[in-house]
């Protein structure tokens, strides 16, 4: 195996969210470690690591959900935690991991919900927050479902819902908590495919945290690998995943082919007993 | 996550290293026992002294023989709640079961209201048996309502069950007492624990309860730690779950009942000392039932003592003092788990 | 893949009527709970062992004097019907806001020692401090809210996604643990008399009630009126979870913003009628049965005020023995309703 630097290719376009030497833990534990990011306008970035390297805890940080204990995450130029949080959910929504769905509500309540940010004290709907439901609910294809209760919905259908509620916020920006957990991979690819619509259609820039290197390879247009709390590598997918990020990534030995269906890297995993297999 | 239970109280972390050893834990607690039940003879609104107790002709016999009565009993109650607690957390897998925050306080004072309003009873040995009663039934009551519904009994509804069951049996109390000036009169003073007041008299009669109950505990040491594990994984060791569950619940109703017929509600013993010998000496129920009776006893005799004390002229009772122990303890137990998971 | 679906045509149609339908389904469970109320204040203030007809009733209300009529109605009846209306809404509007903001249909303010703080409170100040009137209530509401503040704080924050909801919870029942043995301390230092009135303390109880009590209840609640109603447009997001309601531009302090007007409001009414046993507790999973299963602000409230009514009037005329106070029944009947929840199994979530 060939020792490779890995790769960290900036992203040339501009970013509207960034972190600057970021330091985010829980209590006095730091589990990321003075971390610099710059998320790509307009393109869906999806950060991968091993389990408890940080990449939940940086997304829970550009989200705001974590005040950093060093550094900062800008949003548009300023400092996130010190905008006022409704200003800031204007401009970036949140699929949060393990959403709570409130006994006895409907697809239609819940996904309204997410016109929030956009009321006012005395909250009136408004024509825009109807089109933003009904445009939230058609890009899901939850259309149909919107007046039945979340609660007797499949996990598929229920994640669509809820991300319905992010769309119906309306925001440039939107950060998923993998959002891709417990669906069967015909749920979890059609999750992934609204998501890269959204991003085609409305531009939105797309960050998301997944479990699954493949899936995530085929996604991304921007790849950040996350090793021990800082960025190992970032890039083109092409770029960042290679046998050696693998191996320092995940602890894994693979072989990374051409994936014959996207064109984009599949990674083969060599367990101990496919070692010295055929070439 | 709700339905996963907490391993056990046993998953509490423990340095390894720092453990210390069983000899010397319940050396130092069998020396600390000795300290507080030599003062709680010597120490009260008068002092006594040595002499008062073996020479009958003294001024302060009287005293020395009552004060070593209630020393009697409140090393008895000690014990029993220390090892009662320890049952209890094994039994429902619960870091934070205890006897009061479960409703057997409740369920007890409820059944000396209905023995002393509705029964006419009026005689202490009486109302012994009615407390055994109601805590037992409480105990069991509160158990099965937690593990109705879905995910069973998580350590979240049998605490809040407890909760439930103690809001209601009160309200009912109260009531009554309302209405009814003489049980009132009679109640009043039974409802805070205490072992003021208690003689050999209640003390022997609850004895043999007690006794039973200790017995089963020791033999029961092997089901505990196997209800640790899991039922999944103690069937698969061999063991019989539901039989080992009985067998600790009788222990746990005989322990818990018998010490709160005995002394009314004291709070909290139950809870903490459990902890503090399972800081000390690990999980192992062989060694943490006796340590548990040990620093149990410790604890509720030394509390009876500072209680005499603490607020002159008046006496404050056992149980409140081992509330304004237990509740910081409490706190920083839930505090330290991680309640995700409970 | 890369155009956005066309918007079916009747989309839009089929977002409205189903935005619409729970509205009017609410509309309905409030007008008919409101009948409901209806129905038992009349029966509260008309029938009983003294039987007043309407039209009696209303020459009275104008200023009639009909000798005996007159006095049980303004001076017993009445006050009392109101009293227990009062309390009863602030009860229900309380364990509202606590089970939804806390997202968990066991944790009411009376399960977790609210009550308790208050009623503490108010045994010290007559036990001790030899308090009485206006300054007692003012003791209690201060120590309802203190034992609040003090569980809160005890809690302690949890930066992670189930908050310190669940801290809270627990540290509120053995808080309770704890303030009962100090009530009862207190309640063994007192003379008969005193006894008396700290077991009002104790029970919830509104045949106590007079028009100044009314008047000052009625008063603070509607001052707490907006609070609420600022507390109604918040919960829908703050029950989606701490994560997804700052997502949505909330941040999880407000959840304590919204316990603190809970328990505020369950404070007043516990000064006026006592920790009335498991109302906080039952009004709303009542009313979100009717409603479908959604949380109802109005709804609890109603249901709150129809439990404290009605059990009063079942406490003062249907009991065995008679004239019990108000909590023994509410307490009766809170049991069993426990029982049902819990086999439901619908308790104790953190998450999906």
């Amino acid at each position: 195996m060939t020792e490779t630097r890995p790769v960290r290719h900036r992203p040339t376009t501009t970013s509207r969210l960034e972190a600057g030497q970021v330091t985010l833990g829980y209590g006095e534990r730091a589990v990321v470690k003075e971390l610099s990011l710059s998320v790509p306008d307009r393109q869906v970035s999806v950060i991968v690591g091993a389990n408890a390297c940080g990449k939940s805890t940086l997304l829970r940080g550009l989200a705001r959900l974590l005040k950093p204990t060093s550094g900062s995450v800008v949003l548009d130029g300023e400092a996130i935690h010190t905008l006022p949080t409704k200003q800031v959910a204007k401009k970036l929504g949140l699929l949060p991991q393990s959403p709570v769905v409130p006994d006895g509500v409907t697809v239609v309540d819940l996904v309204s919900r997410g016109r929030h940010p956009h009321q006012g004290v005395f909250g009136r709907w408004s024509k825009e927050d109807e089109q933003a439901v009904v445009d939230a609910l058609t890009l899901t294809h939850t259309v149909d479902l919107a007046d039945r209760n979340v609660d007797e919905l499949s996990g598929g259908q229920r994640q669509r819902v809820w991300l319905a509620l992010a769309l119906a916020q309306e925001t440039d920006l939107l950060l998923l908590d993998e959002p891709t957990t417990y669906l069967d991979i015909a749920h979890q690819v059609e999750v992934l495919d609204l998501l890269v619509d959204l991003n085609r259609t409305r531009g939105t820039t797309v960050v998301m945290v997944l479990h699954d290197l493949g899936l995530s390879a085929r996604y991304a247009d921007h790849l950040v690998a996350i090793r021990g709390g800082e960025v190992y590598a970032e890039g083109r997918p092409a770029e960042v995943v290679t046998e050696a990020m693998v191996s320092d990534v995940f602890g894994l030995q693979s072989r990374v082919v051409v994936d014959p269906v996207s064109g984009t890297p599949l990674i083969l995993p060599i367990g101990r007993h496919h070692r010295g297999a055929p070439q | 996550m709700s339905t996963a239970q907490l391993p056990s109280p046993v998953r509490r972390p423990v340095a390894s290293g720092g453990r210390t050893g069983l000899s010397t834990a319940a050396g130092v607690g069998l020396l600390l026992l000795a300290a507080c039940v030599v003062l709680s003879i010597l120490v009260g609104s008068t002092s006594v002294s040595w002499n008062a107790l073996l020479d009958a002709d003294d001024p302060g016999h009287a005293v020395a023989g009552a004060r070593l009565a209630r020393t009697f009993v409140a090393v008895t109650v000690g014990a029993a709640l220390g090892v009662g607690g320890a049952c209890l957390q094994g039994l429902t897998r619960n870091p934070l079961a205890d006897p009061g925050i479960l409703g057997v306080h409740a369920g007890a004072s409820f059944a000396m209201i209905v023995a002393i309003t509705y029964l006419g009873l009026s005689d202490l040995s009486a109302y012994l048996w009615f407390a055994f009663i109601g805590a037992a039934l409480t105990l069991l009551l509160v158990q099965a309502v937690a593990s109705l519904g879905r995910d069973g009994a998580t350590p979240v509804k049998v605490v809040i069950t407890g909760a439930a069951v103690t809001a209601a049996l009160t309200s009912w109390i109260s009531g009554v007492l309302l209405t009814d000036r003489g049980t009132m009169e009679t109640f009043r003073f039974w409802q805070v624990g205490t072992v003021g007041g208690r003689g050999y008299d209640v003390l022997l009669p609850v004895l043999p309860l007690l006794v039973l109950g200790a017995l089963i505990a020791v033999v029961a040491v092997r089901a505990l730690d196997s209800l640790a594990l899991g039922d999944d994984m103690a069937s698969g060791l061999g063991r019989h779950p539901a039989r080992d569950r009985l067998l600790v619940g009788a222990a746990v109703v005989l322990l818990c009942g018998g010490a709160t017929a005995l002394a009314g509600p004291v709070v909290f013993v139950g809870l903490v000392v459990p902890h503090v010998a399972r800081t000390l000496v690990g999980p192992a129920h062989a060694r943490l039932l006796p340590l548990s009776a040990v620093y149990g006893a410790s604890l509720v005799t030394l509390a009876d003592t500072v209680g005499r004390v603490v607020l002159p002229p008046t006496e404050v009772q056992v149980g409140i003092m081992t509330a304004v122990v237990g509740v910081p303890v409490f706190v920083a137990l839930i505090r330290r788990s991680r309640l995700g998971s409970l | 893949m890369a155009t956005l679906e066309a918007v079916r045509p009747d989309a839009v149609t089929l977002v409205r009527t189903a935005r619409r339908r729970p509205r009017r389904r609410h509309a309905l469970v409030i007008a008919g709970l409101s009948l409901l109320l209806l129905g038992v204040l009349t029966a509260r203030v008309l029938l009983g062992d003294f039987t007043v007809t309407i039209p009696d009733f209303f020459r009275i209300l104008f200023g009639e004097t009909i000798p005996g009529a007159s006095y049980i109605v303004m001076e017993v009846k009445l006050p009392r019907a109101l009293l227990g209306l009062l309390a009863g809404m602030a009860f229900g509007v309380g364990g509202a806001i606590f089970q939804a903001t806390l997202r968990n249909p066991l944790a009411s303010p009376d399960i977790l020692g609210m009550n308790l703080g208050a009623s503490a409170a108010a045994v010290f100040a007559i036990v001790v401090l030899d308090m009485a009137g206006v300054a007692l209530s003012v003791a209690a509401v201060l120590g309802g809210i203190g034992v609040a503040l003090l569980v809160r704080w005890a809690a302690g924050n949890r930066q992670g996604p189930t908050g310190a909801g669940y801290r809270l919870v627990l540290v509120g029942v053995g808080a309770a643990a704890a303030l009962q043995s100090v009530i009862q301390y207190l309640f063994t230092r007192t003379d008969v008399h005193d006894a008396q009135l700290v077991l009002r303390w104790l029970t919830g109880s509104v045949s106590a009630a007079d028009w100044e009590t009314v008047r000052v209840l009625t008063l603070l609640l509607v001052v707490a009126v907006p609070l609420v109603a600022w507390a109604a447009r918040s919960l829908p997001v703050v029950e989606l979870g701490a994560d997804a309601a700052t997502g949505l531009g909330v941040r999880p302090v407000r959840s304590d913003v919204l316990l603190l007007i809970g328990v505020t409001v369950v404070a007043v009414a516990v000064a006026a009628a006592g920790p009335v046993a498991f109302v906080s507790f039952l009004a709303a999973p009542i009313a979100r049965a009717v409603n479908a299963g959604a949380t109802t602000l109005l709804g609890s409230a109603l249901v709150g005020a129809i439990v404290v009514v009605g059990s009063d009037f079942a406490a003062d005329y249907w009991m065995p023995g008679g004239n019990y106070p108000v909590g023994v029944v509410t307490g009766a009947v809170g049991a069993p309703f426990l029982l049902w929840l819990l086999t439901r199994g619908r308790t104790g979530r953190s998450g999906s």
